[in-house]
């Protein structure tokens, strides 16, 4: 199972701020998963915006990047400081 | 030392704490932040801060490396608030120590340039009219920005 995280207005976009999900199997890296979760939650594309940042197990990721069914993905609007 | 707190703080008290812990400084800055009652979007009933562990701790901690690699400093310390917090309340405290005021001064500003530009947080405004994700501002980047300009 995957643990996917939404930052910001993306809970607010999703319905949610984490869930954990079983990956489809043709879903194997970042570009392929913020096409289908956004889709999935119909987020309308706020998923997709250049400007939100994917981590991958902590780690920003450098995308496209591999995802795995084991991984914690947070998916991160521009971060604005405290 | 740096602490993410899910829960009001004192200033006051970090502050001796951090005093009694510097010890041989000839100078102590320290820096705390209030949460403001208005904004841009109007009046502010509740400042909800929203922190990703341990990215946000791990860039805090990056962040302090480097100014005691800029800076001749003893000590520094950083609490910062997160959840929700009412206006008037501490938000971030940050306190530097050194043998003299200037890296003191320096290196406390350094650090609340980095929180309040790049520091892993998201911020959300709730008033009278509804919540309001807050996005960073250009000015922001401007005055971290300045600090590239004193390396080398």
């Amino acid at each position: 199972m995957a643990r996917l995280l939404y930052f910001g207005r993306l809970a607010d976009a999703t319905g949610t701020p984490l869930e954990t999900i079983d990956l489809p199997a043709s879903i194997a890296d970042t570009s392929a998963l913020r096409q289908w979760i956004d889709a999935e939650h119909g987020s309308s594309g706020a998923l997709l915006e250049n400007t939100v940042r994917l981590a991958i197990n902590n780690e920003i990721a450098s995308e496209p990047a591999p995802v795995s069914n084991a991984d914690e993905i947070a998916f991160m609007p521009p971060v604005g400081g405290g | 030392m740096i602490t993410l707190s899910d829960t009001s703080f004192d200033p006051g008290a970090a502050l001796a704490d951090f005093t009694a812990r510097a010890e041989g400084a000839g100078a102590i800055v320290s820096f705390t932040g209030l949460v403001r009652p208005d904004a841009r979007t109007g009046a502010v009933n509740t400042l909800t801060l929203q922190a990703y562990s341990p990215m946000t701790e791990r860039g805090i901690k990056a962040a302090v490396s480097e100014a005691e690699t800029r800076w001749p400093l003893n000590a520094s310390m950083v609490i910062h608030r997160v959840g929700d917090m009412a206006p008037g309340e501490p938000i971030v405290f940050v306190a530097t120590a050194s043998a003299h005021r200037r890296a003191a001064f320096e290196g406390a500003d350094f650090l609340m340039d980095y929180l309040k530009t790049e520091a892993v947080f998201w911020k959300k405004e709730t008033g009278p009219t509804g919540s309001t994700w807050i996005e960073p501002r250009d000015e922001d980047y401007a005055d971290s920005a300045r600090w590239a300009d004193t390396q080398g």
